[in-house]
């Protein structure tokens, strides 16, 4: 797998962050959706909902399991990427380009200095897949 | 997201034959069954359609698989299965269903008549040991018959799609495969051994499934991928059979159902012969079913999973048995047994999806049929 964009922060829960022009752009990381398979279902919030750091923000369905998604950071939903929506698989091919899954506001930019770095991520994977065979 | 727990290489889990190929080629490797098996290759939608629109290759060397000889391997049979064996012409196969006295079901297989007063029975991997020691406890004295476990001798292949019959003369067959009736059967030289094609499969598509030699498995397997027929894993078998409705062990059949209420009665005999589960299974066609296996669709985003509650009007009727996503529908399908009166194409119900009611209809069975 390749490394982590080292342009965003990462959470332990295998979701991503990005700060741009004041807003908040989050997802799920590559190797998320290569554990999760085909993705089919993405469950978020509307615009205008409040999402709290480390906070369960909505799910995700593959094929074969569901799984949470957690918020890496908390404020306000501004907008849903619409894409995914409509072709969950968009996550699948490119989960840090247009596989992005909410535009937010965030409350305190700051909260990004609690999340781990690319190398960081890179490595909490690496013992995780080095655990699979 | 949360974390799936790691899959380490468990020893005490059978390997298939063709084991060293799927790691080869990266596939994701699951337990099941008692088995490490591969769940994917490539990706379950990707090999789902390659097998509805192209033809895609399956490892099924789990399944058991048991020859039954003799002049009484027609009379055991009989015995164990709710079909009667006895209509089958040589090389032909049917489905049938192995019961308890109550009329459970303990497993559903394929038995096919060979020659020469040969029977081959292919099961799930799940139920491969008990039922043989189900059968060999049907043996009654003097009969004359001998049972041969030939799962651990051999690998299993199914070849599946609107392409395996050219792709099966081009590799292994020969013009062989046309002489090859619907439901049928033949035993051919693959790489200088004996090996046993039959027309049958968990797809819903055309195809067969090839029982060879263990040690000619790897050969084969290779052939057919050369060929350019794509590896497929549990996944996609699964998200194919039920699409096709064909009923899982384990999620949508069991001890606890009839193969009336289960939609199976087509493969029961009811005639003078006794069979094991006779008697109970009389009754229920006497008195009839009171629930029915049926076919459920969602018309609205979410995916219906083994074991969530269906609903009418908020009050619970039955659960999932089997559920999921069809690639083909785009939308979630499933099974449940639902009470008779609810059964009715048409029938508007809702599935509890984690707290959340997605609404389904009962539709025909099946979800997909193939034109060809």
């Amino acid at each position: 797998m390749a490394d982590s964009p080292k342009d965003r922060r990462y959470t332990k829960e295998h979701e991503w962050v990005r700060l741009a022009d004041g807003e908040a752009l989050l997802g799920i990381t590559d190797f998320a959706q290569e554990q999760l398979g085909d993705l089919v279902y993405f469950d978020l919030p509307e615009p205008g909902a409040q999402i709290r750091q480390h906070a369960k923000l909505g799910e995700v369905e593959s094929v074969k399991a569901v799984s949470e998604i957690y918020a890496p950071v908390s404020g306000e939903v501004v907008e849903v990427n619409q894409r995914v929506m409509e072709s969950p698989e968009l996550v699948n091919r490119d989960p840090y380009g247009d596989g992005w899954l909410l535009k937010v506001k965030p409350g305190d930019p700051s909260e990004l200095d609690n999340l781990l770095s690319a190398e960081e991520y890179d490595a909490l994977v690496a013992t995780a897949a080095g655990e699979q065979h | 997201m949360d974390r799936e727990e790691p899959i380490v290489s468990d020893a005490s889990l059978k390997r298939s034959p063709l084991d060293a190929e799927h790691r080869r080629l990266g596939a994701k490797m699951v337990p099941f069954a008692g088995w490490e098996m591969p769940i994917q290759f490539s990706g379950i939608i990707e090999e789902h359609n390659a097998v509805r629109h192209r033809v895609g290759v399956f490892d099924v060397s789990h399944m058991g698989r048991l020859i039954v000889t003799g002049p009484d391997a027609a009379a055991l049979l009989r015995r164990a299965l709710t079909y009667n064996v006895r209509r089958l012409e040589e090389w032909q196969a049917h489905y049938a269903v192995m019961c308890r006295d109550d009329g459970g079901i303990i497993d559903d297989l394929l038995v096919y008549r060979m020659d020469a007063g040969r029977f081959l029975v292919v099961d799930n991997a799940s139920n491969a040991d008990s039922d043989r020691d189900h059968i060999a406890g049907l043996v009654e004295p003097g009969m004359d018959v001998t049972l041969d476990d030939i799962q651990q001798r051999t690998a299993m292949v199914a070849v599946q799609g609107p392409e395996s019959s050219p792709l099966l003369a081009e590799t292994v067959t020969g013009t062989l495969i046309q002489a090859l009736p619907r439901h049928g059967c033949m035993e051919f030289e693959l790489l200088g051994s004996n090996a046993v094609i039959a027309q049958s499969g968990y797809t819903g598509e055309a195809g067969c499934e090839i029982i060879t030699d263990a040690g000619r498995g790897h050969a084969l397997w290779e052939a057919l991928l050369a060929a350019r027929a794509k590896p497929c894993g549990l996944g996609a078998r699964d998200t194919l059979r039920l699409e096709a409705a064909l009923p899982l062990y384990g999620n949508d059949i069991d001890r606890t159902a009839n193969p009336f209420e289960a939609g199976l009665g087509w493969a029961v005999d009811l005639d003078d012969e006794p069979f094991v589960g006779r008697e109970a299974l009389l009754r229920v066609r006497e008195e009839g079913v009171r629930r029915r296996l049926v076919c459920l669709q969602a018309s609205d985003k979410g995916i219906m999973r083994s074991g969530f509650p269906v609903l009418r009007n908020g009050e619970t009727v039955g659960r999932v048995t089997s559920g999921g996503f069809s690639p083909t529908l785009g939308t979630s399908i499933g099974m449940a047994y639902v009470p008779l009166e609810l059964a009715e194409v048409g029938t508007s119900l809702e599935v509890d999806v984690r707290g959340r009611p997605l609404p389904v209809t009962v539709v025909k069975r099946p979800f997909y049929k193939r034109s060809n």
